[in-house]
């Protein structure tokens, strides 16, 4: 409890350290309640992803005469770039390890490796909605591809977004430091980062190798 | 340059909307010209615009909401005209208008109307009753408020420019789809709808994370009043189904914009699948609106019966049953949709069994009512008039949840009558007595007790003389949404309603003037206690309106019923606490930032206007990360001022009690 003790941003300081924010104790510390905010935050986008599974799920037989699933899916692109996006929610844990440890030179190493390996995933994945576009098998071809692309894309638009946040953080460090306020942005952004993952097994379980299969 | 934007968007063949948009736009800028005028500009910015204040944001939420619900109340005066005219006759309201008043009806009544005046209620309300200081994301809370405006601005632009959509309150594809509706109401009522959807989000995880983690010292689960319970189920409720939304609506989007098959009649899509996902949504969104309202019912009810909530513990798991149950009622919203009796047969019976713990509440309130020494102040007759009509739209609902009655009943105005029922006497009746009840903790005076009571007694009867008749039409065999007909036996009872909204319309005039005849009177009915009902949790115990820090020094809860509690012990003046200073966040104008680029990126959609749509995205980015920028979000207000502002309430508190018993 001491490190919450000196956490300089709790609210609602009474002095009481112990056991805030587990009802008893007044106001949990601000760092907990950012955490908490946005993990439920996550927890709704998941929600939102749910729908579009849901979507998929339905409409994944429903070819209209166009290509199935096991006649686009490359497997082992798809599995390059899972290895992309685990290795980067590695770099990213690295990131958060280094700030832990107030290591600005270790932070941008490991937040650059996270925005390389990320912005590899994107694009091999705009590389593989081109290359379905330009066949003929966009989006538009039948209601199986609208729901692949919109769960994917969706998907690859959170990373793209992420990328941004990235970015955005890493000026943050430069500019202010690891201040108490910039570490809390950072653990929510290593929180995103680790449940796009999350998102992605699933994407990669339902999507590709179950659609690989039928 | 302008995309789909032509001057032929503008209605000038159309004299109502035009008329209608010129003066709300002539009203719009009086206001404004008189704010600059006057002076007011900075202390509007500063105070209310940028304000990152719960109770403001509060206030600011149920002002859109009151400005929406006659926006609404409009709408329907013209449906329930042009049905008691068009009886073999055209009325005056040419099809395709018609269609977007009654769409543009339940849109605004749900969105913009009843969200907000919960939303509203719950800002300003749950902080204080927790005893705590703001909410767990005060600038968030911001940003929300801003975009629900935004939404609610989108919905009203569609008035002069261009049109809204047709489709009724929820957009059905086929009929949304491009193919049926090329024109851009369908566009107006999705990205207002995605917009304002994202700030209703931004608000329910606010408010949880606020019940949940940021609690006076003491106030165990246990111990939060009912209020703070509803609030927890219906934003849990927020963010669970608001995504859903979001998602299906961003799927007709896409449907719409780029040619995907979602709901279409091709390519394999499947239309059946948006009315499963907008309930999945849609019946939670019921139970969102109606829970905060159950909580300020049992406020109400316990602090005008001056007794302890009745079976409060019964009442925190019937409330929890229902936050659960809610999301397993969804498929009764299309019994005909042809699941199969199996799949009815169960939907049915969840919905039935959703209405037991609605059933627990009402008698726990007749209970808390039952010895009690009770005082018929508005909010309580509010409250009395909810018990009595909403348990006939309950019993409604639960015929409705029969298969085979809803086969004979759906899509008739019997359903329009049971929804209305429920939602007029459970949220906007709710609604009406939240404010009562709190306003006064929220300006320091009282509201005009006669007026409100002839706005409750006209409200009572105009409801019961508009849908009592509608129940009777609805079995006559009378369909919702109908422009015109010739049935002779639905003429009598189409008739009624429309005397009905005569009433309604007496009983909105007076709220309008008891509200001005209170701010006129505001001095003879100032709340110098800070406890104008003699209540029973933590808001009563700051002064009203409260300080930006709510209290003083965050009390310490021994109570279920905290501030009685303290009340009853502190039969002597309390010796002075040791005053600290207090952190508050910062005003920050990133809501309002957000909601312009928004409001700019949603018109560019609807228009397809792609330059002004980056130029929106853009700005917006940069507004954000300008805003993070920030070095300092929190100021200090020192020990020596906290002690000053209490010292003055405690010295008026004191006065005030001296002089002689509370009304």
């Amino acid at each position: 409890m001491t490190i919450a003790a000196a956490d300089p941003n709790r609210v609602g300081d009474l002095g009481r350290s112990d056991a805030r924010g587990r009802g008893e104790g007044g106001p949990a510390p601000k760092r907990v309640v950012v955490a908490f905010g946005f993990w439920i935050f996550l927890l709704s986008d998941i929600v939102m992803f749910s729908a579009f599974f849901a979507a998929y799920a339905v409409l994944a037989g429903q070819t209209a005469g166009g290509p199935s699933g096991s006649q686009i899916f490359d497997v082992r692109g798809v599995a390059v770039e899972t290895g992309c996006l685990l290795a980067s929610s590695f770099a990213c844990g690295l990131a958060s390890i280094s700030a832990g440890a107030r290591s600005r030179l270790w932070f941008y190493v490991a937040m650059a490796v996270t925005f390389i390996l990320g912005a590899a995933f994107v694009g091999l994945e705009v590389s593989e909605f081109a290359g379905l576009v330009e066949r003929g098998d966009g989006p538009q071809r039948s209601a199986f591809l609208t729901a692949f692309f919109t769960v994917v894309g969706c998907h690859g638009l959170h990373v793209s977004a992420g990328l941004l946040w990235l970015l955005t953080m890493m000026a943050q460090v430069f500019a202010k430091g690891f201040r108490p306020d910039i570490l809390r942005r950072m653990l929510c952004f290593s929180l995103f980062w680790h449940a796009l993952d999350i998102i992605w097994v699933a994407l990669f379980t339902v999507v590709y190798l179950l659609g690989a299969g039928a | 340059m302008l995309g789909k934007l032509t001057w032929s968007a503008i209605p000038f063949d159309q004299p109502i909307p035009l008329i209608a948009g010129a003066v709300v736009a002539l009203v719009l800028l009086g206001v404004l010209v008189l704010v600059v005028v006057k002076g007011w500009l900075p202390y509007l910015w500063n105070d209310w615009i940028t304000s990152v204040d719960h109770k403001r944001i509060g206030v600011m939420y149920i002002l859109l909401a009151i400005v929406m619900l006659f926006r609404g109340f409009i709408d329907a005066v013209m449906i329930r005209s042009q049905q008691a005219l068009a009886f073999h006759a055209p009325g005056y309201l040419p099809p395709e208008h018609y269609d977007q008043i009654f769409s543009a009806h339940g849109t605004i009544m749900i969105f913009f109307a009843g969200m907000p005046l919960m939303i509203g209620l719950m800002n300003f309300a749950v902080p204080l009753q927790l005893g705590v200081r703001d909410v767990a994301f005060p600038t968030f809370n911001s940003v929300g408020f801003w975009l629900t405006a935004t939404g609610a601005l989108l919905v009203n632009i569609s008035l002069v420019v261009g049109e809204f959509a047709r489709t009724g309150w929820l957009p059905y594809p086929p009929l949304s789809e491009l193919r049926y509706s090329p024109g851009v109401g369908v566009d107006y009522y999705l990205w207002a709808l995605e917009i304002s959807g994202v700030g209703t989000l931004m608000t329910g995880i606010n408010l949880v994370a606020t019940i949940l983690k940021m609690r006076a010292p003491g106030m165990s689960y246990l111990r939060m009043p009912m209020f703070c319970w509803t609030a927890l189920a219906s934003n849990l409720l927020i963010v669970a189904a608001f995504p859903i939304l979001t998602a299906t609506l961003a799927m007709l989007l896409l449907d719409r914009y780029l040619g995907f098959h979602f709901f279409t009649n091709t390519g394999g899509g499947n239309m059946m699948m948006f009315m499963n996902l907008i309930w999945a949504w849609g019946h939670p969104e019921v139970y969102i609106l109606v829970l905060p309202a159950f909580g300020v019912f049992s406020e109400v009810v316990s602090t005008f019966s001056s007794k302890p909530l009745f079976g409060y513990r019964s009442m925190v798991a019937a409330t929890m049953a229902i936050c659960i149950i809610s999301f397993m009622v969804w498929l009764h919203h299309f019994f005909t949709m042809g699941a199969g009796s199996d799949v009815n047969a169960i939907f049915g019976i969840a919905t039935m069994i959703i209405a037991v713990p609605t059933g627990v509440k009402i008698f726990n309130w007749l209970f808390t009512m039952y010895g009690g020494r009770i005082r018929f102040a508005t909010p309580m007759l509010w409250a009395i008039g909810f018990m009595v009509t909403f348990v006939v739209g309950g019993m409604t609902g639960v015929l409705l949840a029969i298969p085979p009655a809803d086969f004979v009943l759906h899509n008739s105005l019997f359903l329009v009558a049971h929804f209305h029922n429920v939602i007029i006497s459970g949220v906007l009746f709710g609604g009406f007595a939240g404010l009562s009840y709190w306003f006064p903790k929220a300006f320091g005076f009282r509201l005009h007790e006669g007026w409100g009571k002839a706005a409750f007694w006209l409200s009572l009867l105009g409801f019961l003389v508009v849908f009592v008749p509608l129940y009777g039409a609805g079995l006559a065999g009378m369909t919702r949404r109908l422009q015109h007909y010739d049935v002779a036996e639905w003429r009598p009872w189409v008739l009624w309603a429309g005397v009905g909204i005569v009433i309604m319309t007496a009983a909105a005039a007076c709220q309008v003037i008891q509200l001005v005849v209170s701010i006129r009177r505001r001095d003879e009915l100032r709340d110098l206690s800070g406890d104008p009902w003699d209540g029973r949790s933590l808001e009563w115990a700051t002064s009203s309106p409260p300080p930006a820090f709510n209290f003083p020094v965050l009390p310490d809860v021994e109570d279920a019923e905290a501030y009685w509690g303290i009340k009853l012990r502190a039969q002597e003046e309390a010796a002075e606490p040791d005053y600290q200073p207090i952190e508050m966040p910062r005003n920050s104008p990133t809501g309002v930032f957000c909601a312009f680029f928004a409001t700019m990126m949603g018109f560019a959609l609807i228009w397809h206007i792609w330059w002004l749509f980056g130029l929106g995205f853009v700005g917006g980015y940069a507004a954000f990360v300008l805003c993070a920028w920030r070095d300092a979000d929190e100021y200090e207000i020192p020990a020596e001022e906290v002690a000053r502002i209490d010292r003055v309430h405690r010295r008026t508190r004191r006065d005030a009690l001296a002089v002689g018993p509370r009304p």
